[in-house]
């Protein structure tokens, strides 16, 4: 160790200088922001609670709350427990060109959020001769106008979600089931364990860091969805797919309402500070009680 | 005799099915792709019919000419490409010069700083959006690339990850041998840190690349004039301008989406090991 305390505190000094004039003081300033009513050009006046009780007040917000969690959940939730079974196909010693397939269904994860969302536009388009809807189509339903639909819109911007990171989150799964130890799952074999109890007893109490992990980052990124709606949904933004911060931006650099939607932003701090905490208490349970339960 | 055969049949039944599982999974990844080959190489004529064109066509170089003919794609490809390496070589130098202070080095409030550092990690980007574009605003950076590459610098998860590697890497004898041959603290980065830690710089570049490179809210904000705008944000509007004509919005999303498909491609192993240690250590 050097005893010299200025190289160390030299060499951190950039990060803190950076993160001074682009992090902390625009977060800080956020929270001010939150209580005045600016347009961002004019003088900024003091309106105390005011930007709250609008954005709580408007029914967009609490739509836009509302999409956030149905398709934060659709879009998620059967990608983690999808994820756990193609992992553990991938991991299995029976197949062969596992490096094909996991380059497969990996690459959707290398795509730009911008790229997925065109493209699942054009897939998804309101036309009859979009893909899906010439499905829908020959298979005797009507066409759906996907950006305009209650459900449409949302099933849309879901899949994207789940086509993205599917293929990432079963990575993530399969490297925690390559560090079980293989004498584990010898003793299930022993035992005549079948694939489920295989997995319900070894795979899943084992791999409750990684579940916890995956877990972690889809919720934060769930309740941070922005592009997918903005590039399917267009410039109208409409009401069937907004999400918290396309309301935020829409807030903010559409309508110049700056005051509101810092009164959001930091809503959405508390929000996903909340969320996280509930997280960490709901994760904990994981294989906990399966582990009491299940066999030495 | 009999049991034997009958755990044959569960495990080759059991098979298929995994083999099934696989390669449906595998198709519904790819088959995107495809469909946007299809339609970035076909006329919009047959695109727009019902039921529409189903194999590649002809008109790759056409729709890509009609791409340029609407927005500045090579301009877009630039940008990014000056955003992207900026950030990553700044970001890996700043990132292993803190790391390799707080793995190697004493200094006052040490795991104060380095708390603080995790805590970062913790704050939704969006919270400071607002304030940070008037910051940008006043600097005068509003659609200069400055704008998006100097707040690109700030990555906490950068240090606590070189941190960790240049902790478990790099033996304190080492560091002490260098000190008693009088070597100073930068040379002592320069010299023998930085070339001992040539894979930790090939993980995280990776990632901050990748991210940099497909990164849209920030610079959608920032970027403003078209001249400025990143690949991302040159698709939007090309997307958000020509809804009908899906021949070029695709071969204009092929070309923003295949060099990073063709690198990946090549470095599959290495890339897929880059993202999942990246994230596993995070």
């Amino acid at each position: 160790m050097y005893k010299d305390k200025w190289p160390g505190l030299l060499f951190i000094s950039p990060f803190f200088l950076l993160f001074a004039v682009f992090g902390l003081i625009p977060m800080l300033f956020s929270f001010y922001l939150a209580f005045f009513s600016w347009n961002g050009l004019g003088p900024m006046t003091f309106t105390g609670i005011e930007n709250f009780r609008l954005v709580l007040e408007d029914a967009l917000f609490w739509k836009s709350l509302s999409n956030t969690f149905i398709i934060g959940v659709m879009g998620t939730l059967p990608q983690l427990i999808i994820g756990i079974f193609l992992a553990y196909a991938l991991n299995s010693t029976l197949i062969r060109f596992r490096n094909v397939f996991r380059v497969a269904v990996f690459i959707p994860y290398v795509t730009s959020i911008v790229a997925v969302a065109v493209i699942f536009g054009v897939l998804f388009s309101n036309q009859t001769h979009g893909l899906v809807n010439s499905i829908l189509i020959g298979l005797g339903y009507d066409a759906v106008s996907f950006t305009t639909s209650e459900w449409g819109a949302k099933i849309a911007i879901s899949l994207m979600i789940f086509w993205r990171w599917i293929g990432y989150n079963t990575l993530i799964y399969l490297a925690g089931m390559q560090s079980i130890p293989k004498e584990l799952y010898e003793a299930a074999k022993m035992d005549g364990a079948s694939i489920w109890s295989e997995l319900r007893y070894v795979v899943i109490p084992m791999l409750k860091p990684f579940i916890i992990f995956t877990v972690f980052t889809a919720t934060i990124g769930a309740l941070q969805v922005f592009t997918e709606p903005l590039v399917f949904l267009g410039r109208s933004l409409r009401e069937e797919g907004i999400t918290i911060v396309a309301y935020l931006y829409r807030d903010a650099f559409m309508n110049n309402f700056f005051g509101t939607a810092s009164a959001t932003a930091v809503m959405l701090f508390i929000l996903i500070m909340v969320i996280t905490c509930v997280n960490l208490l709901l994760t904990n349970q994981i294989g906990r009680s399966k582990w009491k339960g299940g066999p030495k | 005799m009999e049991g034997g055969t009958k755990v044959k049949k569960t495990q080759s039944f059991g098979k298929i099915m995994l083999y099934v599982t696989l390669i449906i999974a595998s198709l519904l990844a790819v088959f995107p792709f495809y469909w946007m080959f299809v339609m970035a190489t076909n006329p919009s004529h047959l695109i727009n019919q019902t039921p529409p064109v189903v194999i590649p066509g002809t008109e790759l170089v056409r729709n890509f000419q009609n791409v340029m003919a609407n927005v500045d794609f090579f301009g877009a490809f630039k940008n990014s490409f000056i955003v992207s390496i900026s950030v990553t070589i700044g970001t890996l130098f700043l990132c292993s010069l803190a790391g390799f202070a707080f793995a190697k080095l004493d200094f006052p409030w040490k795991k104060f700083w380095f708390a603080a550092i995790l805590v970062t990690m913790m704050v939704p980007p969006q919270l400071g959006l607002i304030p940070q574009y008037f910051i940008i605003t006043e600097l005068g950076w509003l659609s200069d690339l400055r704008a998006v590459i100097v707040p690109g610098l700030i990555n906490a998860f950068g240090i606590f990850w070189m941190r960790q590697y240049i902790k478990d890497s790099i033996p304190d004898a080492l560091i002490e041998a260098g000190k008693i041959d009088g070597c100073s603290t930068f040379r002592m980065y320069w010299n023998v840190v930085v070339p001992a830690i040539a894979p930790a710089f090939a993980t995280l570049g990776i990632i901050v690349f990748m991210n940099v490179w497909n990164d849209f809210l920030w610079p959608l904000v920032v970027l403003q004039d078209s001249a400025s705008h990143t690949l991302q944000v040159a698709l939007r509007s090309l997307n958000d301008s020509y809804v009908n004509d899906y021949g070029m919005i695709m071969s204009g999303t092929l070309w923003a989406t295949a060099p990073l498909i063709a690198i990946f491609l090549l470095f599959n192993r290495f890339f897929i090991n880059s993202l999942t240690q990246g994230a596993v250590k995070g």
